[in-house]
Protein backbone atom coordinates (compact mmCIF):
# COMPACT_ATOMS: atom_id res chain seq x y z
CA UNK A 1 0.00 0.00 0.00
CA UNK A 2 2.98 2.31 -0.45
CA UNK A 3 0.99 4.25 -3.08
CA UNK A 4 -1.37 5.48 -0.37
CA UNK A 5 1.05 6.37 2.43
CA UNK A 6 0.71 10.09 3.30
CA UNK A 7 -1.25 10.58 0.07
CA UNK A 8 -4.07 13.11 -0.12
CA UNK A 9 -7.34 11.60 -1.33
CA UNK A 10 -8.89 14.47 -3.25
CA UNK A 11 -10.20 13.18 -6.55
CA UNK A 12 -10.77 9.84 -8.18
CA UNK A 13 -8.74 11.24 -11.10
CA UNK A 14 -5.61 10.89 -8.96
CA UNK A 15 -5.89 7.08 -8.83
CA UNK A 16 -5.08 4.47 -11.43
CA UNK A 17 -6.74 1.08 -11.81
CA UNK A 18 -4.06 -0.75 -9.85
CA UNK A 19 -4.40 1.61 -6.89
CA UNK A 20 -8.19 1.26 -6.92
CA UNK A 21 -7.92 -2.52 -6.86
CA UNK A 22 -5.37 -2.44 -4.05
CA UNK A 23 -7.63 -0.37 -1.76
CA UNK A 24 -10.56 -2.72 -2.49
CA UNK A 25 -8.34 -5.64 -1.54
CA UNK A 26 -7.33 -3.94 1.71
CA UNK A 27 -10.99 -3.24 2.60
CA UNK A 28 -11.67 -6.94 2.15
CA UNK A 29 -8.81 -7.75 4.53
CA UNK A 30 -10.13 -5.19 7.02
CA UNK A 31 -13.41 -7.12 7.16
CA UNK A 32 -11.60 -10.36 7.89
CA UNK A 33 -8.86 -9.42 10.35
CA UNK A 34 -8.56 -7.80 13.76
CA UNK A 35 -7.00 -4.38 13.44
CA UNK A 36 -7.87 -2.85 16.80
CA UNK A 37 -4.62 -1.01 17.57
CA UNK A 38 -3.35 -0.11 14.14
CA UNK A 39 -3.84 3.64 14.63
CA UNK A 40 -3.32 3.90 18.38
CA UNK A 41 -2.19 7.41 19.29
CA UNK A 42 -3.27 8.96 15.98
CA UNK A 43 -5.81 11.79 15.79
CA UNK A 44 -8.30 12.38 12.98
CA UNK A 45 -9.83 15.85 12.51
CA UNK A 46 -13.33 15.42 11.10
CA UNK A 47 -14.27 18.79 9.58
CA UNK A 48 -17.81 18.80 8.20
CA UNK A 49 -18.92 22.20 6.95
CA UNK A 50 -21.92 20.50 5.33
CA UNK A 51 -24.28 17.91 6.84
CA UNK A 52 -23.43 14.22 6.62
CA UNK A 53 -24.48 11.06 8.39
CA UNK A 54 -22.92 8.02 6.75
CA UNK A 55 -19.63 9.52 5.63
CA UNK A 56 -18.89 11.31 8.89
CA UNK A 57 -19.98 8.52 11.20
CA UNK A 58 -18.25 5.78 9.22
CA UNK A 59 -14.97 7.74 9.17
CA UNK A 60 -15.22 8.41 12.90
CA UNK A 61 -16.18 4.83 13.67
CA UNK A 62 -13.36 3.52 11.46
CA UNK A 63 -10.79 5.68 13.25
CA UNK A 64 -12.02 4.58 16.70
CA UNK A 65 -12.15 0.91 15.71
CA UNK A 66 -8.52 1.19 14.64
CA UNK A 67 -7.59 2.57 18.07
CA UNK A 68 -7.31 6.22 17.01
CA UNK A 69 -9.03 9.36 18.29
CA UNK A 70 -11.36 11.85 16.63
CA UNK A 71 -11.77 15.61 17.03
CA UNK A 72 -13.90 17.90 14.89
CA UNK A 73 -17.33 19.27 14.19
CA UNK A 74 -20.47 18.21 12.34
CA UNK A 75 -21.62 21.68 11.28
CA UNK A 76 -19.71 24.92 10.86
CA UNK A 77 -22.05 27.05 13.01
CA UNK A 78 -20.07 26.28 16.16
CA UNK A 79 -16.66 27.07 14.61
CA UNK A 80 -14.62 30.14 13.75
CA UNK A 81 -15.97 29.86 10.18
CA UNK A 82 -19.16 31.44 11.54
CA UNK A 83 -16.99 34.40 12.66
CA UNK A 84 -15.67 34.77 9.14
CA UNK A 85 -12.45 32.73 9.40
CA UNK A 86 -11.27 31.51 5.99
CA UNK A 87 -10.99 27.82 5.19
CA UNK A 88 -7.24 28.32 4.62
CA UNK A 89 -6.72 29.69 8.14
CA UNK A 90 -8.94 27.01 9.70
CA UNK A 91 -7.04 24.06 8.20
CA UNK A 92 -3.66 25.69 8.89
CA UNK A 93 -4.54 25.88 12.58
CA UNK A 94 -6.24 22.49 12.86
CA UNK A 95 -3.21 20.83 11.20
CA UNK A 96 -1.37 21.37 14.49
CA UNK A 97 -3.89 19.28 16.41
CA UNK A 98 -4.12 16.11 14.33
CA UNK A 99 -2.45 13.58 11.99
CA UNK A 100 -5.05 13.55 9.22
CA UNK A 101 -7.94 15.75 8.07
CA UNK A 102 -11.26 14.54 6.67
CA UNK A 103 -13.00 17.52 5.06
CA UNK A 104 -16.48 18.07 3.68
CA UNK A 105 -17.19 21.56 2.33
CA UNK A 106 -19.84 23.12 0.11
CA UNK A 107 -17.31 24.82 -2.20
CA UNK A 108 -15.87 22.80 -5.08
CA UNK A 109 -12.09 22.51 -4.88
CA UNK A 110 -11.99 23.13 -1.13
CA UNK A 111 -10.24 19.81 -0.39
CA UNK A 112 -7.55 20.55 -3.00
CA UNK A 113 -7.04 23.99 -1.46
CA UNK A 114 -6.69 22.44 2.01
CA UNK A 115 -4.20 19.84 0.75
CA UNK A 116 -2.10 22.58 -0.89
CA UNK A 117 -1.86 24.37 2.47
CA UNK A 118 -1.22 21.64 5.05
CA UNK A 119 1.52 19.02 5.28
CA UNK A 120 -0.63 16.22 6.68
CA UNK A 121 -2.92 14.07 4.50
CA UNK A 122 -6.32 15.48 3.54
CA UNK A 123 -9.23 13.26 2.61
CA UNK A 124 -12.02 14.79 0.55
CA UNK A 125 -15.36 13.74 2.05
CA UNK A 126 -17.27 15.71 -0.58
CA UNK A 127 -16.62 19.16 -2.10
CA UNK A 128 -19.82 20.69 -3.43
CA UNK A 129 -20.95 18.91 -6.59
CA UNK A 130 -17.40 17.94 -7.51
CA UNK A 131 -15.90 14.79 -5.99
CA UNK A 132 -16.44 12.25 -3.23
CA UNK A 133 -13.65 9.74 -3.86
CA UNK A 134 -14.04 7.56 -0.76
CA UNK A 135 -17.71 7.02 -1.63
CA UNK A 136 -16.50 5.81 -5.02
CA UNK A 137 -14.09 3.37 -3.38
CA UNK A 138 -16.93 1.86 -1.35
CA UNK A 139 -19.29 1.87 -4.35
CA UNK A 140 -16.70 -0.09 -6.33
CA UNK A 141 -16.20 -2.41 -3.37
CA UNK A 142 -19.96 -3.04 -3.18
CA UNK A 143 -20.24 -3.71 -6.91
CA UNK A 144 -17.27 -6.06 -6.82
CA UNK A 145 -18.66 -7.96 -3.83
CA UNK A 146 -22.21 -8.27 -5.12
CA UNK A 147 -21.52 -8.80 -8.84
CA UNK A 148 -18.31 -10.78 -8.39
CA UNK A 149 -16.44 -8.54 -10.85
CA UNK A 150 -15.95 -4.93 -11.91
CA UNK A 151 -15.05 -5.78 -15.49
CA UNK A 152 -17.34 -5.14 -18.45
CA UNK A 153 -20.55 -4.24 -16.60
CA UNK A 154 -23.49 -2.27 -18.02
CA UNK A 155 -24.36 0.40 -15.50
CA UNK A 156 -27.34 2.77 -15.41
CA UNK A 157 -27.01 6.02 -13.47
CA UNK A 158 -30.42 7.39 -12.51
CA UNK A 159 -31.61 10.67 -10.98
CA UNK A 160 -29.63 13.84 -10.34
CA UNK A 161 -26.63 13.42 -12.58
CA UNK A 162 -25.81 17.13 -12.75
CA UNK A 163 -25.10 17.78 -9.08
CA UNK A 164 -24.52 14.17 -8.00
CA UNK A 165 -20.83 14.13 -7.21
CA UNK A 166 -20.87 10.38 -6.47
CA UNK A 167 -22.05 9.77 -10.03
CA UNK A 168 -19.23 11.79 -11.57
CA UNK A 169 -16.59 9.99 -9.51
CA UNK A 170 -18.00 6.49 -10.01
CA UNK A 171 -18.43 6.93 -13.77
CA UNK A 172 -14.80 8.04 -14.01
CA UNK A 173 -13.62 5.01 -11.99
CA UNK A 174 -15.76 2.48 -13.89
CA UNK A 175 -14.19 3.68 -17.12
CA UNK A 176 -11.05 1.77 -16.04
CA UNK A 177 -13.09 -1.44 -16.07
CA UNK A 178 -14.67 -1.23 -19.53
CA UNK A 179 -18.17 -0.38 -18.34
CA UNK A 180 -20.92 0.67 -20.72
CA UNK A 181 -22.91 3.51 -19.15
CA UNK A 182 -26.49 4.76 -19.43
CA UNK A 183 -27.24 8.17 -17.93
CA UNK A 184 -30.94 8.51 -17.15
CA UNK A 185 -32.16 11.88 -15.87
CA UNK A 186 -34.60 14.74 -16.48
CA UNK A 187 -33.17 17.19 -19.06
CA UNK A 188 -32.36 19.80 -16.41
CA UNK A 189 -30.25 17.32 -14.39
CA UNK A 190 -28.24 15.71 -17.18
CA UNK A 191 -24.68 14.55 -16.72
CA UNK A 192 -22.39 17.60 -17.25
CA UNK A 193 -21.14 17.86 -20.82
CA UNK A 194 -17.48 17.91 -19.79
CA UNK A 195 -17.95 14.62 -17.87
CA UNK A 196 -19.52 12.94 -20.92
CA UNK A 197 -16.78 14.31 -23.21
CA UNK A 198 -14.10 13.05 -20.84
CA UNK A 199 -15.67 9.57 -20.69
CA UNK A 200 -15.96 9.43 -24.48
CA UNK A 201 -12.32 10.51 -24.77
CA UNK A 202 -11.57 7.44 -22.64
CA UNK A 203 -13.51 5.26 -25.14
CA UNK A 204 -16.47 4.65 -22.82
CA UNK A 205 -19.77 3.79 -24.52
CA UNK A 206 -22.11 6.45 -23.07
CA UNK A 207 -25.85 6.82 -23.69
CA UNK A 208 -28.26 9.44 -22.36
CA UNK A 209 -32.02 9.12 -21.89
CA UNK A 210 -34.91 10.36 -19.76
CA UNK A 211 -36.39 6.95 -18.97
CA UNK A 212 -35.42 3.40 -18.04
CA UNK A 213 -37.87 2.03 -20.61
CA UNK A 214 -36.09 -0.11 -23.17
CA UNK A 215 -32.84 0.03 -21.20
CA UNK A 216 -33.68 -1.80 -17.97
CA UNK A 217 -33.19 -5.30 -19.42
CA UNK A 218 -29.59 -4.54 -20.31
CA UNK A 219 -28.44 -3.27 -16.93
CA UNK A 220 -26.22 -5.18 -14.50
CA UNK A 221 -26.25 -2.32 -11.99
CA UNK A 222 -28.52 0.67 -11.35
CA UNK A 223 -26.87 3.49 -9.42
CA UNK A 224 -29.80 5.56 -8.19
CA UNK A 225 -29.37 9.03 -6.67
CA UNK A 226 -31.55 11.47 -4.77
CA UNK A 227 -32.58 14.70 -6.44
CA UNK A 228 -30.83 17.07 -4.08
CA UNK A 229 -33.11 19.91 -2.95
CA UNK A 230 -30.17 21.73 -1.33
CA UNK A 231 -28.41 22.17 -4.71
CA UNK A 232 -31.31 24.14 -6.25
CA UNK A 233 -31.21 27.93 -5.92
CA UNK A 234 -34.81 28.13 -7.17
CA UNK A 235 -37.40 25.97 -5.30
CA UNK A 236 -39.69 26.08 -8.37
CA UNK A 237 -37.02 24.27 -10.39
CA UNK A 238 -36.77 21.62 -7.66
CA UNK A 239 -40.53 21.07 -7.64
CA UNK A 240 -40.45 20.45 -11.40
CA UNK A 241 -38.20 17.41 -11.00
CA UNK A 242 -38.87 16.01 -7.52
CA UNK A 243 -40.36 12.57 -7.60
CA UNK A 244 -39.74 12.17 -11.32
CA UNK A 245 -38.34 8.64 -10.76
CA UNK A 246 -39.90 6.18 -8.30
CA UNK A 247 -38.40 2.70 -8.54
CA UNK A 248 -40.46 -0.12 -7.11
CA UNK A 249 -40.27 -3.90 -7.28
CA UNK A 250 -43.43 -4.07 -9.42
CA UNK A 251 -42.33 -1.35 -11.82
CA UNK A 252 -38.91 -2.91 -12.39
CA UNK A 253 -40.29 -6.41 -12.90
CA UNK A 254 -42.91 -5.12 -15.31
CA UNK A 255 -40.27 -3.30 -17.35
CA UNK A 256 -38.08 -6.36 -17.36
CA UNK A 257 -34.73 -6.59 -15.61
CA UNK A 258 -31.90 -9.06 -15.26
CA UNK A 259 -32.43 -11.47 -12.37
CA UNK A 260 -29.09 -10.56 -10.88
CA UNK A 261 -29.52 -6.77 -11.21
CA UNK A 262 -28.09 -4.88 -8.25
CA UNK A 263 -29.36 -1.47 -7.15
CA UNK A 264 -27.02 0.90 -5.35
CA UNK A 265 -27.81 4.28 -3.81
CA UNK A 266 -25.41 6.49 -1.83
CA UNK A 267 -28.34 7.38 0.50
CA UNK A 268 -30.20 9.17 1.94
CA UNK A 269 -33.19 8.42 -0.28
CA UNK A 270 -36.37 10.46 -0.40
CA UNK A 271 -38.98 8.89 -2.68
CA UNK A 272 -36.90 7.61 -5.60
CA UNK A 273 -36.85 4.02 -4.27
CA UNK A 274 -39.90 2.34 -2.82
CA UNK A 275 -39.59 0.31 0.39
CA UNK A 276 -40.83 -2.73 -1.59
CA UNK A 277 -37.33 -3.03 -3.02
CA UNK A 278 -35.61 -3.25 0.36
CA UNK A 279 -36.16 -6.97 0.88
CA UNK A 280 -35.35 -8.01 -2.69
CA UNK A 281 -32.05 -9.42 -3.88
CA UNK A 282 -31.71 -6.37 -6.12
CA UNK A 283 -31.25 -3.97 -3.20
CA UNK A 284 -27.66 -3.68 -1.98
CA UNK A 285 -27.79 -0.06 -0.74
CA UNK A 286 -27.85 -0.91 2.97
CA UNK A 287 -24.91 -3.26 2.47
CA UNK A 288 -23.27 -0.44 0.50
CA UNK A 289 -23.65 1.92 3.48
CA UNK A 290 -22.18 -0.72 5.81
CA UNK A 291 -19.23 -1.16 3.45
CA UNK A 292 -18.26 2.39 4.34
CA UNK A 293 -16.71 1.09 7.52
CA UNK A 294 -14.17 -1.46 6.19
CA UNK A 295 -13.38 0.84 3.27
CA UNK A 296 -12.69 3.84 5.49
CA UNK A 297 -10.66 1.69 7.88
CA UNK A 298 -8.61 0.63 4.87
CA UNK A 299 -8.15 4.23 3.71
CA UNK A 300 -7.11 5.55 7.12
CA UNK A 301 -4.72 2.65 7.78
CA UNK A 302 -3.14 2.94 4.33
CA UNK A 303 -2.79 6.73 4.32
CA UNK A 304 -1.38 6.84 7.85
CA UNK A 305 1.15 4.17 6.92
CA UNK A 306 -0.10 1.47 9.31
CA UNK A 307 -0.32 -1.02 6.44
CA UNK A 308 2.88 -1.55 4.50
CA UNK B 1 9.03 49.26 -53.08
CA UNK B 2 6.27 47.59 -51.10
CA UNK B 3 4.32 50.00 -48.97
CA UNK B 4 3.61 48.89 -45.38
CA UNK B 5 -0.06 48.53 -44.48
CA UNK B 6 0.71 49.81 -40.98
CA UNK B 7 3.53 52.30 -40.32
CA UNK B 8 6.74 51.16 -38.64
CA UNK B 9 7.51 52.17 -35.05
CA UNK B 10 10.89 53.30 -33.74
CA UNK B 11 10.84 51.50 -30.36
CA UNK B 12 8.29 49.19 -28.78
CA UNK B 13 6.44 45.92 -29.43
CA UNK B 14 4.68 44.52 -32.47
CA UNK B 15 2.20 41.68 -32.00
CA UNK B 16 1.73 40.07 -35.39
CA UNK B 17 -0.18 37.10 -36.82
CA UNK B 18 -3.18 37.60 -34.58
CA UNK B 19 -6.34 35.89 -35.78
CA UNK B 20 -8.27 38.92 -37.11
CA UNK B 21 -11.34 38.22 -34.99
CA UNK B 22 -9.23 38.21 -31.81
CA UNK B 23 -7.35 41.46 -32.49
CA UNK B 24 -9.49 43.71 -30.32
CA UNK B 25 -9.39 41.17 -27.47
CA UNK B 26 -5.58 41.26 -27.63
CA UNK B 27 -5.74 45.08 -27.68
CA UNK B 28 -7.84 44.85 -24.53
CA UNK B 29 -5.28 42.57 -22.83
CA UNK B 30 -2.59 45.13 -23.63
CA UNK B 31 -4.72 47.93 -22.20
CA UNK B 32 -3.85 50.13 -25.17
CA UNK B 33 -6.25 52.91 -24.26
CA UNK B 34 -3.90 53.89 -21.44
CA UNK B 35 -0.78 54.10 -23.64
CA UNK B 36 0.68 57.54 -24.18
CA UNK B 37 2.78 56.83 -27.27
CA UNK B 38 1.58 55.81 -30.72
CA UNK B 39 -0.53 52.62 -30.96
CA UNK B 40 -1.47 51.18 -34.34
CA UNK B 41 -4.12 48.47 -34.73
CA UNK B 42 -4.67 46.71 -38.03
CA UNK B 43 -7.43 44.19 -38.72
CA UNK B 44 -8.06 42.05 -41.82
CA UNK B 45 -4.55 42.57 -43.22
CA UNK B 46 -3.38 40.06 -45.81
CA UNK B 47 -1.44 37.12 -44.40
CA UNK B 48 0.28 34.26 -46.23
CA UNK B 49 -0.39 31.90 -43.31
CA UNK B 50 -3.69 33.02 -41.83
CA UNK B 51 -5.41 34.51 -44.91
CA UNK B 52 -6.38 37.55 -42.86
CA UNK B 53 -4.56 38.70 -39.77
CA UNK B 54 -4.50 41.37 -37.14
CA UNK B 55 -1.49 43.37 -35.97
CA UNK B 56 -0.88 45.70 -33.04
CA UNK B 57 2.11 48.06 -32.75
CA UNK B 58 2.72 49.80 -29.44
CA UNK B 59 5.35 52.54 -29.29
CA UNK B 60 7.63 52.68 -26.25
CA UNK B 61 6.39 49.52 -24.56
CA UNK B 62 8.04 46.12 -24.11
CA UNK B 63 5.26 43.66 -23.35
CA UNK B 64 5.75 41.46 -20.28
CA UNK B 65 5.49 37.67 -19.80
CA UNK B 66 2.06 37.85 -18.14
CA UNK B 67 0.70 39.70 -21.16
CA UNK B 68 2.36 37.19 -23.52
CA UNK B 69 0.72 34.30 -21.63
CA UNK B 70 -2.69 35.96 -21.86
CA UNK B 71 -2.27 36.63 -25.59
CA UNK B 72 -1.32 32.96 -26.14
CA UNK B 73 -4.71 31.89 -24.78
CA UNK B 74 -6.61 34.19 -27.15
CA UNK B 75 -4.31 34.16 -30.20
CA UNK B 76 -2.14 31.01 -30.12
CA UNK B 77 -0.50 31.78 -33.51
CA UNK B 78 0.62 35.31 -32.59
CA UNK B 79 4.26 36.40 -32.83
CA UNK B 80 5.92 39.14 -30.82
CA UNK B 81 8.64 41.45 -32.19
CA UNK B 82 10.57 43.76 -29.92
CA UNK B 83 11.73 46.84 -31.84
CA UNK B 84 14.68 49.14 -31.09
CA UNK B 85 15.56 51.99 -33.41
CA UNK B 86 13.37 50.49 -36.18
CA UNK B 87 15.21 47.14 -35.97
CA UNK B 88 13.74 43.83 -34.69
CA UNK B 89 15.99 42.90 -31.74
CA UNK B 90 13.90 39.95 -30.52
CA UNK B 91 11.23 37.84 -32.17
CA UNK B 92 9.28 34.94 -30.71
CA UNK B 93 6.02 33.06 -31.06
CA UNK B 94 3.70 33.16 -28.07
CA UNK B 95 3.42 29.85 -26.24
CA UNK B 96 0.78 28.55 -23.89
CA UNK B 97 2.45 27.50 -20.61
CA UNK B 98 1.59 24.17 -18.92
CA UNK B 99 0.12 25.92 -15.91
CA UNK B 100 -1.65 29.27 -15.88
CA UNK B 101 -1.70 31.18 -12.61
CA UNK B 102 -3.38 34.48 -11.87
CA UNK B 103 -4.53 35.38 -15.38
CA UNK B 104 -7.67 33.30 -15.94
CA UNK B 105 -10.62 32.99 -13.58
CA UNK B 106 -12.39 29.64 -13.13
CA UNK B 107 -15.81 29.83 -14.76
CA UNK B 108 -17.46 27.71 -12.05
CA UNK B 109 -19.24 30.11 -9.67
CA UNK B 110 -19.10 27.48 -6.90
CA UNK B 111 -15.32 26.99 -7.20
CA UNK B 112 -13.36 27.76 -4.03
CA UNK B 113 -11.05 30.01 -6.08
CA UNK B 114 -13.97 32.39 -6.65
CA UNK B 115 -14.76 32.65 -2.94
CA UNK B 116 -11.38 32.78 -1.20
CA UNK B 117 -8.40 35.07 -1.63
CA UNK B 118 -6.34 32.61 -3.64
CA UNK B 119 -4.64 32.89 -7.00
CA UNK B 120 -6.64 31.00 -9.65
CA UNK B 121 -4.60 28.14 -11.10
CA UNK B 122 -5.42 26.16 -14.23
CA UNK B 123 -3.66 23.24 -15.87
CA UNK B 124 -3.42 23.33 -19.65
CA UNK B 125 -4.65 19.92 -20.84
CA UNK B 126 -4.68 20.85 -24.52
CA UNK B 127 -2.91 23.76 -26.21
CA UNK B 128 -4.60 24.05 -29.58
CA UNK B 129 -7.58 24.17 -29.31
CA UNK B 130 -7.12 25.43 -25.81
CA UNK B 131 -8.54 23.31 -22.98
CA UNK B 132 -7.93 24.23 -19.34
CA UNK B 133 -8.71 22.38 -16.11
CA UNK B 134 -9.15 24.20 -12.82
CA UNK B 135 -6.56 23.03 -10.27
CA UNK B 136 -9.19 23.26 -7.51
CA UNK B 137 -12.63 22.22 -8.78
CA UNK B 138 -11.40 20.21 -11.83
CA UNK B 139 -13.89 21.82 -14.21
CA UNK B 140 -12.70 21.83 -17.82
CA UNK B 141 -12.88 25.05 -19.84
CA UNK B 142 -12.74 25.60 -23.58
CA UNK B 143 -11.72 28.87 -25.25
CA UNK B 144 -15.30 30.22 -25.10
CA UNK B 145 -15.31 29.79 -21.31
CA UNK B 146 -12.07 31.68 -20.67
CA UNK B 147 -12.48 34.65 -18.34
CA UNK B 148 -9.31 36.74 -18.24
CA UNK B 149 -8.55 38.59 -15.02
Amino acid sequence: MTGFKQKDIISIRHFNKEELLSILDLAQRMEQTDSADLLKGKVLASLFFEPSTRTRLSFESAMKRLGGMVIGFAESGSTSASKGESLSDSVRIIEGYCDIIVLRHYLEGSAQLASDIVNIPVINAGDGANQHPTQTFLDLYTIQKTKGTLEGLTVGFLGDLKYGRTVHSLAYALAYFGAEMFFISPPSLRMPRDCIDELRDRKVKCHESESLMGISKRLDVIYCTRIQKERFADPVEYEKVRGVYRLSKTLLEEMGIKEDLKILHPLPRVDEMDDSLDTTNYAVYFQQARNGLPMRKAILAAVLGAIV
Amino acid sequence: MKQLDVSAIKDGSVIDHIDSKSTLKVADILNIQNEEQMVLVGINLTSKFLGKKGIIKIGGKIIDQKEVNKIALIAPDATVNIIKDYEVVKKFKVAVPDVIEGIVKCFNPNCVSNHHKITPKLHVINKNPIKLQCHYCERIMNSKDILLI
